[in-house]
């Protein structure tokens, strides 16, 4: 129903159909300060279909949270999306009222933040928690939404259940809470989840177990998960897609395994061979000079340009907008036909 | 709603949370390069550009507060100079000019703007120059208890164990009874251990002490507490393994980085240490009546009161509360301005 | 003294003493609730042992790395080696001299000169207050290393230098460097006492992937070219399969298996080992399974009996469940605390 706004405004083929679960237009994030206004988030356009798991990987700063919490509505003030648009099945929700966001959050998108601790309230049982949540969006019983919380628990690896849900949230460990937090984002049953830094708090075995998790209940319930973090290595692990941002764009995006084995932009190729890898020996890695740009001073032109071994002229004067390069897009000019 | 729902609008996650944290240091940090940049000729324009300044400039009620405490405290510091009227010359006092109401009234005089008290005395003179006792005492009694309450809550903070436990016990017992409770004992019994004489001498010392033991704790409390948080922080466990003295890491570490809070406190302090000045004296225990503070001001005139000569205690009353809630206004403004997080 | 603090053969190959030796070392933590509460609420002392019974050497010029995950007590033994604790049991020995008791450190001021420290969080590790070159000349200025103050100035500009930065930066704050920059600062401040060995507390885990990099790069020049020794303590197995020579794999405050990193990596020989290896996300992509591990850390406060590990290992037996394993050498020339091993019931892993 709420598809046909978005398709009338242009003729699609029947292939495009199918319009994507989210779509991100040209989204523009900015921070009004007294110095001017920063632009944490700049002209990003990315979409994700249904099932689809899309990696949004990048260094901190980048934007990738904020792109996160602007889709979900969660920005804190004085942040704000100044531009562009967030649709959800062909819905526009990035200028909702609050409180039908509210709705949308929990019911048709959820959300896994970094640490479990600030997603739960240490007040509440686990069991009140999660009952309450799908009291708010689902026409159940009080006893239906119980028995339903149990097996959400069950389905996420807690032991002993039917005893677990009446714990409050500091009696589980860490690994178990960020379980937890899984079932209380997934437990209304919302199409999209938006996980940031879902294991980043977490050892690497945990990690190991979360990854796991995510990507088996991700397929079973036919979820898209919009998975935002800092670490190639999880991204390599879960996602379909991976777009990768720098400076509050997208330098590239593409399927995981191209970006990774075959990365075409010079951001993309620095990053993935600075990272020192297991079976390598003990050579120099491969570093990229300098750092990512203050938000008060992106350089014009492409963002990447100062720190670009292969920046020409037109690199430091234009913007390069996604170009199709093989099988990714990749924001360069390398890739673009001369002019 | 859910109670879930509603949690996770109030309080933002962690991540978004530091990422913004970031964009407000790269914005302020940015902003002191900046400063930085440019020569020593601009030390004014980066004053006024400070997030301080700027903070000051966007709040009329704070700006007019400041212009209120700058009249009463420069009054004060330049009394000798600005009052009509040397009100402590005995020589120049006139009898006849006692109970003078004020001058727009009739039988005022504008020789004496404000009247004048039971001795002849002019009551806008004895204002400027019991304020000047009254900030003088408000001022040493609060360095003294920072001095006193910043030191124990270094030490305790950052020592730890037994000292720790002892300060704190000490600091909760001093707690339990009231500061005025523990000013008037202290002022007792100085007054028995000392002779009258050499009491009314040093009357104003004893003061400053008692206000200054009474009022320590607080300081004590929040650089206690602050210093927990920074001994934690991995800049003192450079300092440590470099291998400096404890006093050392206190004194040149924490110390610069547990002052904010200090400030504030202090700012707020001096008005309730005025307040307790005024109430010591107004009960008769403060400053000697030969050197009167606004507090003993009202007092005296609280004796004519209802015999209609209202304006010896009315005016040094107004006098005392623009001080008090101007200093206290500067004080709520400075506590926002360096932790905007806390209102 | 247990079995374990036998003399370690690396000593005897290499005819040169080691610079730093741990024998036997064990540091408790008292958790427990404040004494009136001990005493009204009738509860018991609790003592966590974050570190027991860990011998080890380094051997001058190597870098010696220890991995585990949190808890597991590598942070522990980091500051038990510079000081920042003292052990409750066992020696800490640095070119033969012990400093486990009280105040030995501050007899011998030169080890302290001769040893320094890498924060893991560039952001707290700096005094926000101080600017950089007052930052980075604290040591030279406490042990007095140089005269007057060009000279000291000259020489925090000549470090400044040598980790990638200018000597001007050192009239500036913190606040205005990355962080990158700011663990550039902290490795400079490291090396202004000209110390010898350099124990470094996750120096990178903070970072993004493109600057420990870089970081990672500075560390390795540097050791070339001053001769440092490192101790390096991470969680990231990537980043230490990269940087060490020798690596240590703690659990629940003890040493499991101490090997040559090459040795470690290409068959690791305790179950845990194996487990962590496991875990790290394979970046090649190729397809191969992984057994995810099941369970988490115990809790420290109450370990299991025997050997840490046996409830989340998949060979444990009875015995493992009774007697603790210590480190014995394998036949690799590992040094692993396993019985299955021991008793060759475990199969050789090879990666």
């Amino acid at each position: 129903m709420a598809l046909t706004p978005a398709l009338s405004e242009k003729p699609r083929t029947a292939a495009e159909s199918a319009a994507p679960l989210l779509e991100v237009r040209n989204l523009r994030v900015e921070f009004p300060t007294r110095r001017g206004t920063l632009v944490a988030v700049d002209g990003v356009s990315f979409s994700i279909a249904r099932g689809e798991v899309l990696g949004v990987v990048g260094e901190s700063g980048a934007g990738k949270s904020l792109t996160g919490m602007a889709v979900i509505g969660l920005l804190e003030p004085p942040g704000r999306i100044a531009a562009g648009e967030v649709r959800l099945e062909g819905e526009r929700i990035d200028n909702l009222t609050p409180e039908a966001m509210r709705r949308i959050r929990g019911r048709r998108i959820g959300a896994i933040f970094q640490d479990p601790l600030t997603s739960l309230n240490p007040l509440y049982t686990i069991g009140q928690q999660i009952t309450e949540t799908i009291l708010t969006h689902l026409p159940l019983t009080r006893r239906e939404a119980r028995e339903r919380a149990i097996r959400w628990l069950a389905e996420v690896g807690i032991p002993a259940p039917e005893n677990r849900i009446d714990h409050y949230p500091h009696q589980f460990s860490g690994g178990m809470r960020q379980r937890v937090v899984i079932a209380l984002a997934l437990c209304a049953e919302p199409r999209l989840v938006i996980a940031d830094e879902p294991t980043t708090a977490l050892d690497v075995s945990i990690q190991a177990q979360i990854i796991t998790l995510l990507k088996r209940l991700a397929s079973q319930h036919g979820t898209s998960v919009m998975l935002v973090t800092h670490d190639m290595g999880v991204i390599a692990e879960t996602a379909d897609r991976v777009a990768v941002m720098y400076a509050g764009r997208i330098a590239e995006i593409g399927p995981v395994r191209d970006v990774i084995h075959a990365p075409k932009h010079p951001y993309t190729i620095g990053l993935m061979s600075s990272i020192p890898k297991l079976g390598e020996g003990r050579e120099r890695l491969a570093q990229i000079d300098g750092s990512m740009p203050r938000l008060t001073a992106i350089p014009p032109g492409c963002a990447f340009n100062p720190r670009c071994p292969r920046a020409f002229d037109r690199c430091r004067q234009q913007r390069p907008e996604l170009v199709r390069v093989g099988a990714t897009e990749a924001a360069c000019w390398l890739y673009a036909e001369k002019p | 709603m859910s109670e879930f729902a509603r949690r996770s609008d109030e309080e933002p996650p962690l991540e978004e949370g530091s990422e913004i944290a970031s964009l407000e240091r790269e914005a302020s940090a940015e902003s002191r390069i900046e400063a930085a940049d440019r020569t020593s000729l601009d030390a004014l324009a980066r004053i006024w550009d400070h997030d301080l300044a700027y903070s000051f400039r966007r709040s009329p009620v704070t700006i007019v507060a400041a212009i209120v405490a700058l009249l009463c405290i420069g009054g004060a510091v330049f009394a000798p100079w600005l009052a009509p009227h040397n009100p402590y010359d005995l020589a120049a006092l006139e009898l006849n000019d006692a109970f003078k109401p004020p001058a727009w009234t009739a039988g005022g005089t504008w020789t004496y703007p404000l009247g004048t008290d039971d001795q002849g005395r002019d009551v806008f003179s004895t204002i400027l120059y019991g304020a000047r006792i009254s900030l003088a005492v408000g001022v040493a009694s609060v360095v003294f208890a920072m001095a006193l309450g910043v030191a124990i809550g270094l030490v305790s903070g950052y020592i730890g164990g037994r000292a720790d436990a002892f300060l704190m016990r000490l600091a909760d017992i001093q707690l339990s009874f009231p500061a005025i409770l523990i000013a008037l004992l202290i002022d007792g019994v100085a007054r028995v251990l000392l002779p009258r004489d050499a009491h009314n001498e040093i009357a104003l010392v004893v003061l400053v002490l008692a206000i200054g033991i009474s009022g320590w704790v607080q300081y004590a409390r929040t650089v206690r507490g602050s210093t927990l948080v920074e001994r934690s922080k991995e800049y003192v466990q450079a300092a440590r393994v470099i291998g400096r003295h404890p006093l050392a890491i206190m004194v040149a570490h924490v110390l610069p980085n547990v002052t904010g809070p200090v400030l504030v406190i202090a700012t707020i302090h001096i008005a309730t240490a005025i307040i307790t000045e005024a109430t010591l004296s107004f009960l008769g225990v403060g400053v000697p009546p030969t050197s009167p503070s606004l507090g003993t001001l009202i007092r005296i005139g609280n004796d004519y009161l209802f015999s209609g000569e209202w304006w010896v205690t009315v005016f040094p009353g107004l006098a005392l509360i623009l001080l008090v809630l101007s200093v206290n206004l500067l004080g709520d403004w400075l506590r926002d301005a360096l932790n905007p997080k806390l209102r | 003294m247990s079995a374990v603090a036998t003399p370690e053969p690396h000593v005897e190959r290499t005819a040169e003493a080691p610079l730093l030796e741990l024998a036997d070392v064990g540091r408790d933590f008292d958790v427990s609730k404040p004494w009136l509460n001990r005493v009204l609420e009738g509860a018991p002392r609790l003592l966590l042992r974050a570190v027991d019974g860990v011998s080890f050497s380094v051997r001058r010029g190597e870098t010696l790395a220890l991995v585990g995950e949190s808890g597991c007590g590598k942070s522990t033994v980091a500051r038990l080696i510079v000081g920042l604790y003292a052990p409750s049991r066992g020696s800490i020995a640095f070119e033969g001299v012990d400093l486990s008791t009280p105040g030995s450190r501050s007899a011998v001021p030169q080890i302290r000169r001769r040893m320094q420290m890498i924060f893991q969080d560039p952001y707290a590790s700096l005094n926000p207050r101080w600017r950089v070159g007052r930052i980075i000349a604290e040591p030279i200025r406490v042990n007095r290393l140089l005269a007057d103050e060009p000279s000291v100035r000259a020489r925090v500009g000549e470090l400044l230098r040598q980790v990638g930065l200018t000597p001007d930066d050192a009239e500036k704050f913190p606040h205005e460097f990355s962080g990158g920059q700011r663990q550039r600062i902290s490795i400079a401040r490291a090396l202004s006492s000209n110390p010898e060995f350099l124990v470094c507390d996750e120096p990178t885990s903070a970072l993004d992937v493109s600057v420990q990099a870089q970081i990672l790069n500075l560390m390795k020049d540097l050791q070339q070219r001053l001769g440092l020794t490192y101790l390096f303590i991470s969680h990231n197995l990537a980043v230490v399969a990269h940087i060490s020579d020798r690596v240590g794999v703690m659990y629940l405050g003890r040493l499991v298996e101490l090997a040559d990193a090459k040795t470690l990596f290409a068959s690791p020989a305790h179950p845990y080992t194996r487990m962590l290896l496991d875990a790290v996300p394979d970046l090649a992509m190729s397809g191969a399974a992984r057994t995810p591990v099941a369970g988490e850390v115990p809790n420290p406060l109450d370990p299991p009996k025997g050997c840490a590990f046996h409830p989340r290992c998949p060979f444990a037996n009875a015995r493992c469940e009774a007697e603790r394993p210590t480190l014995a050498r394998a036949a690799s020339g590992t040094q692993v605390a396993c019985h299955a091993i021991e008793e060759g019931r475990l199969p050789p892993a090879h990666r």
